[in-house]
């Protein structure tokens, strides 16, 4: 989902650097507060960074014969809701475009708001929805994790088809874009999710009262989780 | 069923990864990376990035390093939380 350096003309790389930043420093601020009244959440901090660490440097292969790379921000969204990823996929995503040249410096407010923003908000969403309509736990964090990881790359043909309409209109350079990184990203973003849910349980097992804490879930749906895997 | 989901994740990454034994690796793609095939797509319709990366790999060799790097850094500290939340968990 990476727009390479240099290929968003103006004014579409100032437009999404626009759009992004009321959302990260929103994020800062929520990061701070969480710093300052919740210590005991810092090490699921990590972890939730440490996950778009991981998973987005796997470039993994798919059926259509190219290789793409999950996003990992799914986890992050659900424990801390939509900014505050996006300040863990912008941290990624700096390392990435000075490191690697992967993605670029003015590209890199299009890439925050298609990973860090737009497919974390789908995880939150969904996890919320999920979770008051009691749904099972893993099987919400599952569909929260892989539609983020999925609807990241949508975001990222939408982009694309906006710069670049061509000469068949936005639809057309639209399909054209998704047939490459949508289609090529259904297998990754089912073994994302798949991966994420199996993470959530263990910090179900190992921290459940952080997540009581966070208003995540409910302390009856830890015990009957615990007690279905005992 | 203790491990009903880690069976269920398990199986998932073999069939994932055994779709590759029988699909030809040789397509017109050839597992290049999704984010390059974009960048043809748009460079075909004759447009030129305004501007390069500052500072690239040198090799693909050392794009490799980082990458791997990148994900080490991850992976240790994901070690080291979930090991200290277990081991806590065991002495109290």
């Amino acid at each position: 989902m990476h727009i390479m350096e240099g290929f968003l003309p103006s004014p579409w790389w100032e437009i999404w650097f626009l759009v992004s930043l009321p959302f990260i420093v929103f994020g800062v601020y929520q990061l701070n507060r969480l710093v300052k009244e919740r210590r005991e959440t810092l090490p699921l901090l990590a972890v939730a960074g440490a996950f778009v660490f991981v998973l987005s440097s796997l470039k993994l292969p798919s059926f259509t014969g190219s290789c793409s790379h999950p996003t990992g921000t799914g986890l992050g969204a659900i424990l801390f809701g939509p900014c505050i990823a996006g300040v863990l996929g912008l941290i990624v995503l700096v390392f990435q475009a000075v490191f690697l040249a992967h993605g670029g410096i003015t590209t890199l407010g299009a890439n925050v708001f298609s990973m860090g923003i737009a497919g974390p908000a789908v995880a939150y969403l969904i996890y919320k929805a999920g979770t008051r309509a009691g749904a099972n736990t893993y099987a919400t964090v599952f569909a929260a994790a892989a539609l983020a990881d999925l609807f990241t790359y949508v975001v990222t043909s939408i982009q694309l088809a906006l710069a670049f309409p061509g000469t068949t209109g936005f639809l057309g350079a639209f399909m054209a874009f998704a047939a490459i990184f949508a289609v090529t990203q259904v297998p990754l973003a089912i073994i994302e999710g798949a991966i994420i849910a199996l993470v959530f349980k263990y910090i179900v097992h190992l921290k459940p009262e952080i997540l009581i804490r966070l208003n995540l879930l409910p302390e009856s749906t830890i015990q009957r989780l615990k007690e279905t895997a005992a | 069923m203790k491990y009903g989901l880690e069976i269920a994740v398990i199986t998932l990454i073999i069939v994932f990864a055994g779709i590759f034994l029988f699909q030809d690796a040789a397509g017109e793609n050839s597992w290049g990376g999704a984010d390059g095939e974009a960048a043809e797509l748009i460079e075909a319709t004759g447009y030129e990035p305004w501007i390069e990366p500052f500072w690239e790999p040198p090799s693909g060799e050392i794009e490799s390093l980082l990458f791997a790097l990148q994900a080490a850094i991850g992976a240790v500290i994901i070690g080291y939380v979930f090991g200290y939340w277990q081991a806590s968990r065991k002495n109290t």
